[in-house]
């Protein structure tokens, strides 16, 4: 080979640090194996850069559900609240957690901007950021509901709560009838990041409703 | 129960590292080793306590970044089931050190 080129074309991979080559061969091996492509992994990584926070909040409602007391102080003071089941909440900034009842329901936006509890939720769902869920939720919020699946009767009052980035509201959904004797983790299962915006309400799966 | 919950579910020392929410991968092997362990455990190759149970006691003896740890818990579970062994995955991180294969993530 000539060494008369331009060195900047030169391309030579770099070594992989230890750690990095453990990984390579691992998944390489397993790969051979027929245990799974890497496709798969991808899939599974960015799914979960994406999809996992509002798993946070699941496990706070869980936990509210089938503890009384831990309700009590998830509602009078929800920072404190969810650093006791792990999650590090920043300071500085207030969450406050609205209960459902059977005749209330809840619904948080920030029509300024796009004020999310993250810690609890991740980041927010793109439709929470636009412009007509921010004006139209405080406007009208039934109709909107509706447009999400969620037809509330009319005896079931409406609060819809304005975040800000010193307030951030998390909505604790009611526990759905069915569900007695389920394990917090069975529970968290069915609490969605949309339960938890205050737009769906917690499902039971056929397949368990059937169990 | 989905795979999904439980991981959610690790907590205390062995809680994932997070920005916002979201998982932080400081780089990309950290994101395979991460998809890797939680992909066998949908599979079923293993289940997923057997995984967290390796990884906090990784956690737990201290002086490593967290997704050393959880590379660490993974090889050992693969090799404790045989799944791979120690001499191929050896000679194959050397074949990606040397340069013999292309280390693309």
């Amino acid at each position: 080979m000539s060494h008369d080129h331009d060195h900047d074309h030169d391309h030579h991979p770099e070594a992989p640090s230890p750690v990095e080559a453990r990984a390579l061969a691992l998944e390489s091996l397993l790969v051979e194996k027929g245990l799974l492509t890497s496709e798969e992994v991808d899939h599974i990584v960015s799914m979960y850069e994406h999809d996992i926070g509002p798993m946070l909040g699941a496990k706070v409602v869980a936990h509210a559900w089938v503890d009384e007391a831990y309700k009590q102080r998830l509602l009078e003071d929800g920072p404190a609240a969810v650093k006791e089941v792990g999650i590090s909440y920043p300071a500085g900034t207030q969450l406050v957690v609205v209960e459902n009842k059977q005749d209330v329901h809840n619904v948080i936006v920030c029509t300024l901007c796009s004020c999310y509890p993250w810690p609890v939720l991740g980041l927010p769902p793109t439709w929470y950021k636009s412009p007509p869920y921010r004006s139209r939720m405080v406007r009208e919020p039934r109709s909107v509901l509706e447009e999400f699946n969620l037809t509330l009767p009319d005896e079931v009052a409406v609060n819809v709560w304005d975040s800000s980035s010193d307030v951030r509201y998390m909505v604790l959904p009611e526990r759905p009838h069915g569900t007695e004797g389920w394990s917090e983790e069975q529970l968290a299962g069915i609490v969605t990041r949309d339960c938890m915006i205050g737009v769906a309400r917690p499902r039971i799966p056929a397949e368990s409703a059937a169990r | 129960m989905s795979v999904d919950n439980r991981v959610a579910y690790l907590d205390g020392e062995a809680a994932l590292p997070r920005k916002n929410g979201e998982l932080v991968f400081a780089a990309p092997w950290e994101g395979r080793a991460f998809g890797l362990a939680v992909l066998l455990s949908e599979k079923g190759v293993y289940e997923w306590d057997d995984f967290r149970t390796g990884l906090v006691d990784e956690i737990a003896r201290g002086d490593e970044a967290y997704y050393e740890s959880w590379l660490d818990a993974l090889e050992s579970l693969l090799l404790a089931r045989e799944i791979v062994t120690r001499e191929e995955v050896t000679k194959r991180a050397e074949q990606y050190v040397a340069l013999e294969r292309d280390p693309v993530f």
